[in-house]
């Protein structure tokens, strides 16, 4: 899950770090005298809270100077869609003048299954640039899931990118929080990108944190429906979410259904290769109940893109007899088919699966081959 | 001989009174998995199909000193733990079957794991098969047959899939590996091909891959560099798949280009790796690799 700058803002500070002072306006609220409240004058950032990637670049981030142009640019913002999500929030921050900005992210390293801290002294819009044209200015360094990131590493990375004196320590302290809190947060990325140099200091212009939605239950702070907001999900596939199903919309209108994310995505594959064109990606995972099965197959035929569905199950931990269970509790709950239906069952209980759909008068394929072209032909 | 698992594993389930880990340990004890204890606790003193159940990996592995293999169903928010269990009670290969597991705890069992000398398969993954010798996972046994190819694969339904295709080919399988499908696991494909390589039994091997990541690229570096000899023939999911969702510009340095189905294919193919378009290829491609 990604967290608005704001709220990554805030964690850091609780963590020590000094952020930009700051007001946080909604629609409707009057920006002059939240302002006001929070002792913040003009020259202002405004910056639009989206979710989105490359939102300086769409325009999202403006300079006001004047007390006119805090309350014209707020106005402005409100209405702009970043990448077609207008935002709901703006976060109001002092300008803070300097010279360089630096760059540093933490992410996780698959291969070496460690957290890496990636850091430059060429921070900005650019970064993805720099790293590609000069490889060699990006630092590299892995850390010990156990041990965390120790000082010394922190300060060996600072001084690696030409930071000495005060503020190579200042970095060093801000470079341990940031990982603290990409430990504590269970985070999928941390990142500062600018991070400013101003005077001794290091202070955080922006910041980014994404976390691993495997381990929200352990953050019930941070609960709270996000979908849209983050600007990456279509209407369906908020309705999806909500539903509990991986759900992915495609351009085609052939309904997928598979188990597992390869076999899905070979499924989808094979409908290409045959001549069609897949409508969505519906992973209904391992080990799916009746129950989960009704509701996918009903999502798909409630989805308007799709004409037909294909349905391909190869069982494992995936029991072909609840599969077939769930299609003929769809088809009882909606009378009929509105949609023409393939179904391919292959693996554990086929036998007991196919049976149930028989008598429920839906032949089901052994042979995913014969399958697509079946469905090819409908 | 196989890789991993072979006729001599002898086989704790953790999480055995669980709804998964009951059903699977009926189908692993009639594929004739040598399963010699359960864990689940508080449920110590019961029978699982036969199985005698205890409260710890300790007293298990006390009453039953020849285990060296555990699999773990165990729901995600305590599956960490029953890693640590496994490790520390001298398990040498753990299979992680649970899903949804934070991926800051899987970096941490991981890192442990290997230090101590024990092989983590997963977690996320159906498992490893022997065929006609063990099956310690969640696939279907009867797709697969005993044979000479071995089967490394990100993907679980696929891996089955594909085994089916082959051994309705005539062409079983020495060990078939499902590594899983997290961005963290314990046994990597280039790990894998390690085992694989020197299995006298294998006598090729097909990797299955997916979008994302850069395993791929990273076996097709070692297949380059002369350290994998034997044919290899791999697919890749995920060829009309939309890109997954984007890291920060952390994601993008450290990928740098990597992860794509193009980018996969390509460096496979100049590794001499023959790659399928749809995995009904692969056995036609094994039998042309088997020719050479």
């Amino acid at each position: 899950m990604k967290l608005f700058e704001y709220e990554a803002k805030e964690i850091l500070r609780r963590y020590g770090v000094e952020v930009p002072k700051s007001v946080l306006v909604r629609k409707g609220e009057d920006p002059i005298e939240k302002m006001k409240q929070a002792g913040l004058e003009p020259p202002v950032v405004v910056k639009a809270q989206v979710l989105v990637a490359g939102r300086g670049k769409a325009g999202g981030v403006k300079m006001a100077r004047t007390w006119e142009d805090v309350k014209k640019i707020v106005d402005e913002l409100f209405e702009k869609p970043i990448k077609g999500i207008k935002p709901k929030l703006l976060l109001i921050e002092e300008a803070i003048p300097h010279e360089t900005e630096l760059y540093v992210g933490i992410v996780i390293d698959r291969s070496e299954r460690k957290p890496v801290v990636l850091a430059s002294r060429y921070g900005g819009m650019d970064i993805e640039e720099i790293a590609r044209e000069k490889p060699e200015s990006i630092v590299r360094v892995h850390v010990d899931p156990f041990l965390g990131m120790k000082g010394y590493q922190a300060r060996l990375i600072g001084k690696k990118i030409g930071l000495q004196g005060k503020v190579l320590s200042r970095f060093a302290s801000f470079l341990t929080a940031l990982y603290e809190v990409f430990d504590k947060y269970d985070a999928e990325l941390a990142e500062s990108n600018p991070l400013a140099v101003v005077g001794d200091k290091v202070i955080p212009l922006d910041a980014r944190l994404i976390v691993d939605d495997n381990a929200l239950y352990r953050h019930p702070e941070l609960a709270g429906e996000r979908l849209e907001e983050s600007g990456e999900y279509t209407e369906w596939e908020i309705k999806a979410r909500k539903l509990g199903l991986a759900f992915v919309e495609l351009d085609g209108d052939i309904g997928i259904i598979g188990n597992g994310a390869g076999l899905t995505m070979t499924t989808m594959d094979l409908v290409y290769e045959y001549g069609g064109k897949p409508a969505n990606f519906l992973d209904i995972g391992g080990g799916a109940s009746a129950e989960l099965v009704k509701t996918a197959v009903s999502f798909l035929i409630e989805f308007p893109k799709t004409k037909k569905i294909f349905m391909n199950i190869f069982g494992g931990i995936t029991r072909c007899d609840e599969v077939a269970k769930g299609i003929v509790k769809a088809l009882e709950e909606l009378g009929q088919l509105p949609k023409p239906l393939v179904v391919r069952l292959a693996g554990t209980n086929e036998e007991e699966g196919r049976e149930i759909l028989r008598k429920a008068g839906i032949e089901a394929f052994v042979d995913p081959i014969e399958a697509v072209k079946r469905l090819m032909e409908i | 001989m196989a890789v991993l698992l072979d006729e001599n594993a002898r086989v704790i389930v953790q999480g055995i009174t669980g709804r998964e880990g009951s059903f699977h340990t009926r189908l692993m004890l009639e594929y004739g998995t040598k399963i010699v204890a359960g864990v689940t606790p508080g449920k110590g003193g019961m029978t699982v199909h036969g199985v005698p159940v205890y409260d710890t990996m300790a007293e298990a592995v006390a009453e039953h000193p020849e285990a060296n293999t555990s699999i773990i169903f165990v729901p995600a928010r305590f599956a960490p733990d029953a890693v640590y269990e496994a490790v520390d009670a001298g398990i040498k290969l753990v299979v992680v079957i649970t899903e949804h597991i934070p991926v800051h705890e899987t970096l941490k069992f991981v890192n442990y794991a290997r230090q101590k000398g024990t092989t983590i398969i997963g977690p996320n993954c159906p498992g490893i098969i022997s065929p006609g010798k063990a099956k310690v996972g969640i696939m279907p046994g009867h797709v697969f047959k005993p044979g000479n190819i071995g089967i490394v694969s990100r993907s679980g339904t696929l891996t089955y899939e594909i085994g089916y295709a082959l051994s309705k080919k005539g062409y079983g399988q020495s060990t078939v590996i499902g590594i899983g499908g997290d961005p963290v696991i314990g046994l990597s494909f280039t790990e894998a091909l390690r085992l694989f390589q020197e299995d006298p039994e294998t006598e090729a091997v097909v990797l299955v891959g997916e979008i994302g990541g850069d395993m791929e690229e990273r076996a097709a570096e070692m297949i380059k560099r002369g350290e994998f000899t034997k044919p290899v023939v791999a697919f890749i999911a995920g060829r009309t798949a939309p890109p997954g969702k984007r890291m920060g510009h952390a994601g993008a340095i450290i990928m740098m280009g990597t992860g794509t189905y193009e980018g996969k294919v390509k460096a496979l193919t100049e590794a001499g790796v023959k790659v399928a378009k749809t995995p009904f290829e692969i056995p036609s491609l094994v039998e042309e690799v088997l020719k050479k």
